[in-house]
């Protein structure tokens, strides 16, 4: 099976620019907050409410339930979701691998919908796989939120004495 | 709410969480169990019942009802592996496998069906194991049913179920009640968050405690690490300490020594924890034809509510998709339905932006059919393979080939032929390109010519089955009928990792049964009691 970094070293970037993109180590430093702040917005469009401060409360409580699931995921996992950022953060793999040209909080909704659906529908299983991580991730740490179950009618969990 | 647990705590049981342990020690027993869940705790209780001196390890936290308050946030974390998150290592397959005290148990939705008896006539006829006959294991299936008070389902299914036997009814498809190991049960369903109301007849309140109040010592947060062997004997376990996060080792090791070892960690953990301790494998059978019931889902809008959050999660099964292949012909598949709950729903779904959100603003008029393909029969289907990675952890490799796929397209259709009769107004697979369907008609075209692949059509699996297979003789299996090692001559292996093929049914009274069965032979051969009068 080919793993992401064998795939980018042989397919996509290059062993260089990957090389330059794990010893950086973007997802570190903010970068996975800069990228999940960029798509958290539009993966859940029709489910964050509109007006902007509140919408932007909302992102942020996101990202820190994305951090918080990222945290209990077995240690090996963890280290894959940090590839994927690292990918994600880097200009570079960003452009190349993700196909969004300006930098993440510049980005529109638009590039970062083509990226989204980029990755779904893939032939590559590497970057489908990313999709779903992405996607797991962040509708994960919203649903799991009490107050964003009224949108969908559950009542959340009945009392027990 | 009474807490059973904790109220033996409070009388003296021997609990060490290993989160806390401050030095290395030692532990001396005569049966070391790894694992707590249907194998172990059934295990332990027989030993101890027996007399003997008992340590059971478990890698998870000891949670208990007042710990359960039915919250995805805290019991997905906190009573599974990897977060509910575990998967295949191409991503393609979700696993749901519990780890805490009482393992599985402690989170699976309680449907309790015997060993199917066409997949007990294929053991024997097709993988040697001539004493594990429908007769044979009759007795032990019935006396965990008491011990664990599995019964019909008595009350009317919740309308997620209901409606599977609706539609299964009006295409002439037979259907059935499902027996649940429950007791006062309230039809809350949450059973897979941890039972609030002590109802659910886990090992957490069952065996565990019966081993507690025998004498047993239970050690939980501590990882299996290593079996230390000498000849043909397995001499020691080491075990690492996790801090309370349950991932990071607290740098505190605990060495466990015993007469005998019963590897009852889960058919992905124990072939992995004897593939880390270099066991002997002289026919490359260890961690192999690993099964999964690979599942599809399909999932209906209804006028109705449907609240599939709400009452028992499984009660209405279909086998005729089993029944009415040849076992070893194209795959056969159980029809059953899951409880849906928002993260496991939303994370499920395909999907993102805003038709990800209309279809969850229908959450609570949505209905979920699951197809759990039976594997490890045809001779095509061949399962997965445990591996390790660099860190010594273990990750499934499970290719999903063209003879599953034949299947999954046949299961797709019957799921959604079955919504629209029930009275869907729309029908969509589990999938990446799925449009989704407003007419049986139009599923029916659209599903022909669907592109299936891993990451395209979504797959999961709640059963783990296979790795450490009981054979007829050591170039078949990597144990015995009765679960004995066969070149390790004090190492049994008591969990679904025993079974040669998948079950074809929800898989924990398999276990229970069998381990019932091949616990009791082992407390008379490690007692020179006599052997049970039920065999």
């Amino acid at each position: 099976m080919t793993t992401r970094r064998e795939f980018l070293k042989t397919g996509l970037a290059g062993a260089a620019l990957l090389n330059v993109a794990a010893c950086s180590r973007p997802s570190e430093n903010g970068g996975r907050t800069m990228v999940l702040s960029a798509v958290i917005p539009v993966m859940l469009a029709g489910a964050l409410p509109a007006g902007d401060e509140a919408r932007q409360e909302l992102v942020v409580r996101t990202v820190a339930g994305v951090d918080r699931a990222i945290a209990g995921l077995s240690l090996a996992t963890q280290k894959e979701i940090g590839e994927l950022f690292d990918l994600l953060a880097f200009p570079l793999t960003r452009m190349l691998a993700a196909g969004v040209w300006s930098s993440w909080p510049d980005a529109t909704p638009e590039a970062i919908g083509n990226f989204l659906e980029s990755w779904r529908h893939s032939r590559f299983d590497l970057l489908k796989s990313g999709y779903a991580a992405l996607h797991d991730l962040i509708f994960g740490a919203w649903y799991a939120r009490p107050d964003t179950w009224a949108a969908i009618a559950y009542p959340g969990p009945p009392e027990v004495k | 709410m009474r807490d059973p647990f904790r109220e033996g705590l409070a009388t003296g049981w021997k609990h060490i969480d290993a989160s806390q342990l401050i030095d290395n020690p030692t532990f001396e027993a005569d049966v070391v169990i790894v694992g707590s869940g249907a194998g172990g705790g059934v295990t332990a209780e027989i030993l101890t019942a027996a007399g003997l001196k008992v340590v059971i390890v478990e890698e998870g936290p000891l949670r208990t009802s007042s710990d359960f308050h039915m919250r995805e946030a805290e019991a997905y974390p906190d009573l599974y592996q990897e977060s509910a998150a575990r998967k295949t290592a191409d991503k393609a397959i979700n696993i749901l496998q519990g780890r805490c005290v009482g393992g599985s148990t402690t989170v699976n939705w309680t449907s309790s069906f015997r060993t199917p008896p066409t997949t007990l006539n294929w053991w024997q006829s097709a993988h040697g194991l001539k004493r594990l006959s429908v007769e044979a294991m009759a007795p032990w299936f019935a006396a965990m049913e008491h011990r664990l008070h599995v019964g019909l389902w008595p009350l009317p299914p919740n309308e997620n179920n209901a409606a599977l036997a609706r539609g299964a009814a009006k295409l002439g498809i037979p259907v059935a009640v499902i027996p649940r190991n429950v007791k006062l049960c309230w039809n809350l369903g949450y059973c897979g968050m941890g039972c609030p109301t002590n109802a659910k007849q886990s090992m957490l309140l069952t065996t565990i405690p019966a081993a507690l109040t025998n004498g047993a010592t239970l050690i939980s947060r501590l990882r299996a690490e290593r079996l230390e062997f000498s000849g043909r004997r397995a001499v020691s376990l080491t075990g690492t300490a996790l801090k309370p996060d349950g991932l990071h080792p607290s740098g505190i090791t605990v060495t466990l020594r015993a007469r005998h070892f019963v590897l009852s960690g889960g058919a992905i953990n124990s072939p992995a924890l004897l593939m880390r301790s270099a066991a002997t494998d002289p026919h490359g059978l260890l961690g192999k034809r690993t099964f999964l019931h690979p599942t599809l889902i399909s999932s209906g809008l209804f006028d109705q509510p449907i609240r599939a959050f709400s009452g028992a999660p499984q009660s209405i099964y279909s086998d005729h998709f089993l029944d009415s292949v040849a076992i070893d012909g194209p795959l056969g598949y159980k029809l059953e339905v899951p409880p849906l709950h928002p993260v496991l729903f939303s994370t499920t779904l395909q999907g993102w932006g805003e038709a990800h959100a209309r279809l969850m603003r229908e959450f609570a008029h949505s209905q979920t059919t699951l197809a759990l393909v039976r594997d490890g029969f045809n001779p095509d289907s061949r399962g997965g393979q445990v591996r390790l990675r660099d860190d010594g952890s273990a990750v499934l490799d499970y290719p999903l080939n063209a003879t599953y796929w034949e299947a999954a397209r046949r299961a797709l259709l019957t799921m959604a032929e079955i919504q629209f009769a029930a009275g869907a107004r729309w029908v969509t697979p589990v999938h990446e390109t799925s449009p989704g369907y407003t007419s049986w008609a139009e599923a029916k075209r659209g599903l022909a010519e669907l592109p299936l692949a891993p990451l395209v059509c979504r797959v999961v699996s709640a059963h783990v089955m296979g790795g450490c297979a009981m054979g007829d003789a050591p170039e078949h299996g990597v144990v015995d009928d009765e679960g004995r090692h066969f070149q390790i001559e004090n190492l049994s292996v008591h969990d679904g990792s025993l079974f040669p093929t998948s079950i074809g049914a929800n898989p924990q009274l398999s276990i229970y049964g069998l381990v019932a069965r091949n616990a009791s032979l082992l407390a008379a051969a490690l007692t020179g009691q006599p052997k049970p009068a039920i065999l």
